[in-house]
């Protein structure tokens, strides 16, 4: 990127946030115009030309590695993905902000750790049912249960989601779309066998049954996935789960067991 | 906050309730076409055992699913919690099916 | 309540009435009980509250009650096919029908008690 200075220059009006934890405020920068620019784009000549000290976070710039989200006019967007001529409102204005429903540590970069830490608490992790020695267990691509875990793996981790919902904004224990997401694609994946402990760990207070189907997730997903429907093959399982269990109280009890 | 459990109540008591509202509303319009009057409305549900079951089981469950529903509104906007939020949302069920089947007992008995 | 950027979102609106709407209705509901009851002990009170619903301001909120009542009824249908059927890409007409169909079953209500009544 380069530093322009023509004298016929248009320039854009960019508020940006600034500040730790809960203080801050807006500050505002002009930014030369240029084409086919990004908020990415933006920020960084911010960074680059006007003040160094912007702290935000970034990586691939290609929208594989979901590090760049922020709230770009209210809204959840990656930035690097996003054209700033598609975004301005009709005043040219735009204000950039850190991701909602996450700590801010500086500036434009919130703390992910709650966020990574509810995948975890959803159960959305691998659990192998093949060691090293037996191989790679065959995937039909054919199945129902296959096609719906492919629906929902696509994801970059971006938190576009988290920060989209409004039930993670009022319910600090809700897992959030993500975490629900994965927990999905992974109770439909053959070769995980946590499927009762996926069931059992997203039925609890902060589980998929807080959604309110708000679908502010599937909106925003920048990779076009449809968390709300993850979210929703997740209270159909578990309330089958549920229902099993109270006509069957035996079976659970011998869950975890090595059969 | 609201578990499997609360989840599947408040589904089974909306699926309950489906077919009794399109009846509530199918006696409202018929009901206020002579004007309201207790004479009416009492005249179709005195002694009626069949108004008793219906509006019975409607406010049962009502108070059922008002109860859950607003469960989620007060941890969510009032941001009540644990215990409170418990007895808060106990208390609205059984006011609500307490006065409820008063009420059905009243037009029905 | 401001609605903020996020939110303005056709699903999202359907969200927040349905919510609004059984908020609502279940604020209503202990006057509604307790106007019936008037029936066992207070028939002359029941009559006096019930002869109310000739005046047009309370026909209006007749109708508005009957509205919040069809508007959370097929938000609700709306809501259980989404979660139990297959997911459908007619989201947002279901949505709207919603809203159409609580507009007809209420409108259809106030026509029969003001014309009728």
């Amino acid at each position: 990127m380069t530093q322009i200075s023509q004298p016929d220059q248009q320039f854009i009006k960019v508020s940006i946030w600034r500040g730790a934890g809960d203080k801050g405020g807006y500050e505002t920068f002009d930014v030369p115009d240029q084409e086919s620019q990004t908020i990415l784009d933006l920020v960084s000549y911010i960074q680059q030309y006007i003040d160094p000290s912007l702290t935000y976070r970034f990586a691939c710039r290609v929208g594989m590695c979901g590090s760049c989200a922020m709230m770009v006019n209210g809204v959840p967007r990656w930035t690097c993905r996003t054209h700033v001529k598609k975004i301005t409102d009709k005043a040219g204005s735009l204000t950039i902000a850190p991701l909602r429903n996450l700590p801010v540590i500086k500036d434009l970069v919130v703390d992910m750790d709650v966020f990574f830490d509810k995948w975890v608490r959803a159960e959305a992790v691998h659990h192998p049912t093949c060691s090293i020695e037996q191989g790679v267990q065959p995937v039909s691509e054919d199945t129902a249960e296959r096609q719906a875990a492919n629906a929902a793996i696509e994801c970059i981790n971006c938190a576009v989601c988290y920060a989209a919902c409004d039930v993670v904004a009022s319910n600090p224990e809700y897992l959030g779309p993500a975490a629900l997401n994965r927990a999905w694609s992974l109770v439909n994946d053959v070769r995980d066998g946590g499927r009762e402990a996926i069931l059992e760990a997203v039925s609890g207070t902060g589980g998929c049954h807080n959604c309110h189907s708000q679908q502010s997730c599937q909106k925003y997903c920048p990779n076009e996935l449809n968390p709300t429907a993850s979210i929703a093959g997740l209270k159909r399982e578990t309330s089958k789960f549920a229902l099993r269990n109270l006509l069957n109280p035996a079976k659970k009890h011998n869950q975890g067991e090595p059969a | 906050m609201i578990n499997a459990r609360l989840y599947i109540m408040q589904r089974l008591t909306a699926l309950i309730m489906a077919p009794l509202v399109i009846g509530h509303i199918g006696v409202m319009i018929y009901a206020v076409q002579n004007g309201l009057s207790a004479a009416e409305i009492l005249g179709r549900t005195q002694g009626s055992y069949f108004w008793a079951i219906f509006y019975g089981t409607f406010a049962l469950a009502v108070a059922i699913h008002a109860a859950i529903g607003l469960r989620a509104i007060l941890h969510e906007w009032v941001r009540l919690d644990g215990m409170v939020l418990n007895l808060v949302c106990w208390a609205i069920a059984a006011g609500l099916a307490g006065l409820g089947l008063q009420a059905v007992y009243s037009v029905t008995g | 309540m401001k609605v903020s950027g996020h939110q303005r979102h056709g699903l999202w609106f359907a969200y927040i009435s349905h919510r609004l709407s059984g908020l609502l209705l279940a604020l209503f509901l202990p006057l509604h009980f307790w106007v019936l009851s008037l029936a066992l002990n207070d028939r002359a009170a029941l009559d006096g509250f019930l002869s109310w619903t000739d005046l047009w301001y309370v026909k209006v909120a007749e109708y508005g009650l009957v509205f919040l009542l069809s508007l959370h009824f097929f938000g609700g249908l709306r809501l259980m096919a989404l979660e139990w059927l297959p997911w459908s890409a007619r989201q947002k007409t279901y949505a709207a029908t919603a809203l159409a169909a609580g507009f007809a079953v209420s409108t259809s209500f106030f026509l029969s008690a003001t014309f009728y009544g």
